[in-house]
């Protein structure tokens, strides 16, 4: 597991019933790319979040598979439509088979 | 050699043009942090800098319009990440007496903390860093053998977290009474020429900001936003951290982080930007 | 405009600052058989995909892109000069508010970012974004 992994996302509280809402994620990873080399002219092997999954109440709302191009920190923004009341879970996969989640709650007026 | 020739002549060495076709920071625009948190990124100089130059600008002023926007909003910011971290450490006991920061200090009255350090400190009569006095903090109150290095990660967090705490209070570093001497090493150091280009800081920093060297806009070299998140390296870097490369950047032996001569530079040029405001942790290229 | 010798110096060193970066771009072989395996080599229309990514990019370690194809069930990003040009591929599931995203990514000089979106109907529709990355002024 990459070390001491910060995540945060920001989706609202609250929301009126169908709307489109904006959410944010961002990860403290180092998304070591697998082209780097260490002093010794060693290749730093690849560590990457390669997957991230939002779902609001177990429903997709992205899926995104992340290649070493993606910087590090990786940023992510995207739009959730609302129906109901419940919850978002946000999912993070990292190449060394560790898993990173958060989730946030939101209901609907 | 005119002056003018030898600024042509280290525009010539670096590639620095005077050119502004690539040119799209908007310099007129204004930072409001998270729509609260206001900032001062361009005012009057203090007095000591009269004859000098006459407005002093925050390093945001001369970033592009992307880069100015990470930092208007902390969830857009990475390095607010870091500043979670820093908080955590904060409340982390450690060493032998099993104390935290905490334990003696509330962080609301640490606000005013990275607004007026380097500071004098009568106890040990010297200045001090906000590094110098976490690691002060460490090994006389709370029992730890090894404080932290001054460029290590936890460090840099927790100044991070230091610093966004007192975000927009003005920076007002004391250059009189017992610091007076160090300040005048540091303004010694600043304006003395380094390396085989033969540049002080004030080459690139007072003589030339505004120009471009080879692409990159240079700015006024202010430390109000340190520690900052840079683009480049996708972490928080330290202000002696960044002394080092400006001047290995010249090709010189640099001097070390900790030395007397980056902390007098540090509080010197801690002192050029009186008068803007604390934006650590900033993001810059 | 009138060329004044220090506009002059600095196209000078802009240009051999870009031949310099050419053997590096050199290396890389492009989004072309990604693309082609991505469609399958079908056309791609240029409407329907919006990709806005920065003319100049401040430093080529993060550069913010935002990507949107309304109707499209997934939307791919390439970075053509990049030793590895994938980037990102995003699939909006039944819950997404658009069919929108941003994210931050590395370009290893100035190249084309491509945006693909694989629309509901099996169409492609593509966005090509020049991006030119700063060279730093002194370390790089």
């Amino acid at each position: 597991m990459a070390e001491n992994v910060t995540a945060r996302v920001r989706a609202p509280r609250e929301a009126s019933a169908g709307e489109v809402v904006s959410v944010r994620t961002l990860i403290s990873h180092p998304m070591e790319s697998g082209m780097r080399r260490n002093g010794d002219g060693e290749v730093i092997p690849r560590s990457i979040i390669n997957r991230f999954v939002c779902t609001l109440n177990d429903e997709v709302v992205v899926d995104i598979t992340l290649e070493p191009s993606i910087s590090t920190n990786p940023y992510l923004q995207f739009e959730a439509k609302v129906t109901e009341s419940g919850t978002f879970n946000f999912t993070w996969y990292d190449d060394d088979g560790s898993v990173y989640e958060e989730s946030s709650d939101i209901s609907v007026s | 050699m005119n002056t003018k020739s030898k600024i042509a002549t280290i525009a010539v060495a670096l590639g620095m043009a005077a050119s502004s076709s690539i040119s799209h920071a908007d310099e007129d625009a204004d930072l409001v942090v998270n729509g609260e948190i206001e900032m001062v990124v361009r005012t009057a100089a203090p007095a000591h800098l009269e004859g000098a130059v006459s407005t002093i600008y925050s390093g945001w002023v001369f970033r592009s319009d992307e880069t100015q926007a990470m930092q208007a909003d902390d969830f857009d910011n990475p390095g607010m990440l870091f500043v979670e971290k820093g908080e955590q450490l904060f409340n982390t006991a450690m060493g032998a007496d099993g104390q935290s920061c905490a334990s003696c200090h509330q962080s609301s009255d640490l606000t005013n903390v990275r607004a007026t350090y380097p500071q004098w400190d009568a106890e040990h009569s010297e200045v001090q860093t906000v590094e110098m006095q976490v690691r002060e903090c460490q090994t006389e109150q709370m029992g730890m053998e090894e404080p932290w290095g001054i460029n290590s990660g936890d460090m840099l967090d927790i100044t991070a977290f230091i610093a966004s705490i007192g975000r927009g209070q003005i920076v007002d570093v004391a250059i009189d009474g017992p610091a007076h001497e160090t300040w005048e090493l540091g303004r010694e150091i600043y304006y003395t020429r380094f390396g085989q280009l033969e540049l002080s800081c004030a080459n690139c920093h007072e003589e030339n900001y505004g120009n471009r060297i080879r692409a990159d806009h240079l700015s006024q070299g202010q430390i109000n936003g340190f520690p900052t998140y840079r683009l480049k390296n996708a972490r928080l870097n330290g202000v002696q951290n960044r002394f080092r490369g400006c001047v290995r950047d010249t090709r010189a032996e640099t001097y070390g982080i900790g030395s007397d001569e980056f902390v007098a530079l540090e509080l010197y040029v801690a002192s050029r930007g009186n008068g803007l405001t604390v934006e650590g942790p900033s993001v810059r290229n | 405009m009138s060329l004044t010798r220090r506009k002059f110096v600095g196209t000078t060193v802009t240009s051999a600052a870009a031949l310099a970066v050419l053997p590096n771009l050199s290396l890389a072989e492009g989004a072309g058989e990604a693309i082609s395996a991505y469609t399958g080599g079908a056309a791609t229309s240029d409407t329907g995909i919006t990709l806005i990514a920065p003319e100049i990019a401040e430093n080529g370690n993060t550069v913010q892109i935002e990507v949107s194809a309304p109707g499209a069930e997934e939307i791919i990003i390439f970075a053509d000069g990049n030793p590895n040009p994938n980037v990102a591929t995003f699939k909006f599931g039944p819950a997404a508010g658009s069919q929108a995203a941003t994210t931050r990514i590395r370009l290893a000089g100035e190249q084309d970012v491509v945006a693909i979106a694989k629309m509901s109907d099996g169409t492609f529709a593509k966005a090509v974004s020049n991006v030119k990355v700063t060279i730093g002024g002194c370390g790089g």
